[in-house]
């Protein structure tokens, strides 16, 4: 599973960090700035709740 | 005061014109007047004082203005195409396709992506592939595109054509922005209507607009602005379908390659550059487009319209970095300046002159790339702004050390988060800096630095090379 930031769509709102700090840092002004591009094994649940946490649908899952 | 200079060995066939049989070597012969009047080192000075000397596998270069290839009513001339071997039939696509991945053709609008593979990929695309000129250059020192479009409408549109049957395409696009490319391509269309049909379609005229997403969304009727990716064009681009986007070099390497057959390997190995530098005092501009070979040393290229005694060069545009001590020696290649830190980009190199400052020529750049940003991508509005501000501080000697700390850390940290390669672009210049320019960004501190001071508020006006 990939997990793919939209950087035109994120406003920084910084919910998607909360559920995957494994996956997701926020920059010094508030932007989403994966951590990796492949989410390692075990972490797909946290990845699904940051996608879900995105106002903005920044974020998105492929397989 | 963009001067045209071929310095293919005489016989070789270009971009910039039918070579001329015969010409002296070296004939010089400038096609506009600018090369010389700068104030710095002229060409036919360094001819006379033995300059020139061959380069290594480059052949016999010879120096001269192409043979005007535009016709008395100012477009280029059809029945003298035709007779060049323009517009041949193409009986089967996939010949002309290997010959372009033997001969290792890659893209001229940036990135250098193999040619071949990207025709490959859309063609394996479901669905019916479009095809699309790209002649939008948006890097303010680079003039390539825009004079073949003005000056090769027939050899761009060639190309075109034949893209669209190595890939299948029911649908050709020529992009731009330039008011006499898009009267050249439509005279052009309208002398020899192109099959597939062509479409002419005008964008505005800014650094993102030839990104080949902000491509898609514009000719789909959008603004042309960039989008996430992926997908990228090839998979999903105009009206959904796999589309090509190609740099319209490209497409006259492309048409050159097949009207030329024998001459392939040396046609993909051939670059059309822009290159411009610090002006003289006089405001006497010393540019040029030449089209040279791969491999050739920068410092050629500089002492050609009088800025060798440079002591940076900013690479690929705004794209590929400051470069210092040692840039002589750098080959105009792709992975060879890749390898160096820097990138080859669209091919324009700008020369800053030793009384000139490479912190002014920074802040300058990432001041236009910041003011060109699309506002899309919240990292980079607020990336690009702490660029161009932390370089400005640097300029006016108000940076500190945490000054200097930051901008190291956004140099690695941005690039690549953005849509498209701007933010990307505005660190590496920021990066590239520090890397070569320590000592005088040191320097800066608490002092006032009269090139820094006088260019406060380019916003980089002076990175803009004129179309000859």
């Amino acid at each position: 599973m990939k997990l793919l930031l939209d950087s035109t769509r994120c406003q920084g709102y910084g919910l998607c960090q909360e559920p995957a700090p494994e996956l997701i840092d926020l920059d010094e002004w508030g932007y989403a700035q994966l951590r990796v591009g492949d989410v390692p094994p075990g972490d797909e649940e946290a990845a699904v709740a940051a996608v879900a946490a995105c106002p903005n649908s920044a974020l998105r899952l492929v397989k | 005061m963009t001067g045209v200079l071929s310095l293919l060995p005489d016989g070789r066939h270009g971009l910039l014109g039918a070579p001329l049989p015969g010409a002296g070597l070296p004939g010089v012969v400038e096609s506009s007047d600018s090369v010389a009047p700068s104030g710095g080192e002229d060409l036919a000075r360094y001819l006379a004082e033995g300059g020139y000397a061959p380069l290594p596998g480059a052949g016999q270069p010879g120096v001269r203005a192409p043979s005007d290839p535009v016709a008395p009513s100012g477009g280029e001339d059809l029945a003298r195409y035709l007779a060049e071997g323009g517009y041949a039939p193409l009986p089967v696509p996939g010949l002309l396709l290997d010959r372009i991945a033997a001969a290792g053709l890659r893209g001229r609008g940036g990135a250098g992506f193999p040619a071949a593979v990207k025709l490959r990929a859309v063609r394996d695309a479901p669905g019916r592939p479009v095809v699309v000129a790209n002649g939008e250059e948006g890097e303010p020192g680079s003039v390539k595109d825009r004079w073949l479009l003005r000056h090769r409408p027939h050899l761009v549109l060639d190309g075109l054509r034949l893209a669209a049957a190595m890939t299948g395409a029911g649908r050709g696009c020529v992009y731009l922005s330039d008011a006499g490319a898009e009267q050249a391509v439509r005279r052009a269309l309208a002398e020899r209507p192109c099959d597939p049909p062509v479409d002419v379609v005008r964008t505005e005229h800014t650094y993102v607009a030839g990104e080949e997403t902000a491509v898609v969304r514009r000719i789909d009727g959008g603004p042309a602005l960039p989008t996430a990716k992926p997908p990228r064009p090839f998979e999903s681009g105009v009206g959904g379908a796999p589309t090509l986007v190609a740099n319209v070099e490209t497409l006259a390497r492309v048409a050159l390659m097949h009207a030329r057959p024998e001459s392939a390997d040396a046609v993909a190995g051939t670059h059309l550059v822009t290159l411009s530098g610090t002006r003289s005092r006089t405001g006497a501009d010393a540019a040029a487009l030449v089209e040279v070979p791969a491999g050739t040393h920068l410092k050629v290229l500089a002492d050609l319209c009088g800025h060798g005694r440079a002591e940076a060069v900013l690479l690929g545009g705004l794209f590929g970095g400051l470069h210092g001590a040692g840039w002589t020696d750098l080959p105009l290649d792709h992975d060879r300046l890749r390898a160096a830190g820097g990138a080859l980009g669209c091919g324009a190199l700008h020369f800053l002159h030793p009384e000139d400052c490479p912190v002014a020529a920074a802040h300058e750049a990432a001041a236009h790339l910041a003011a060109q940003s699309a506002r899309q991508c919240g990292v980079c509005v607020s990336g690009t702004g702490a660029l161009a501000g932390a370089l400005a501080a640097v300029a006016r000697g108000e940076a500190d050390h945490d000054t200097t700390d930051r901008l190291r850390r956004w140099s690695e940290q941005l690039p690549g988060r953005g849509a498209c390669g701007l933010l990307d672009a505005a660190a590496r210049i920021a990066g590239s800096l520090l890397t070569h320019f320590s000592d005088r960004v040191d320097a800066h501190r608490g002092t006032v630095c009269p090139p820094c001071w006088a260019t406060s508020n380019g916003e980089g006006h002076r990175f803009t090379v004129p179309v000859p």
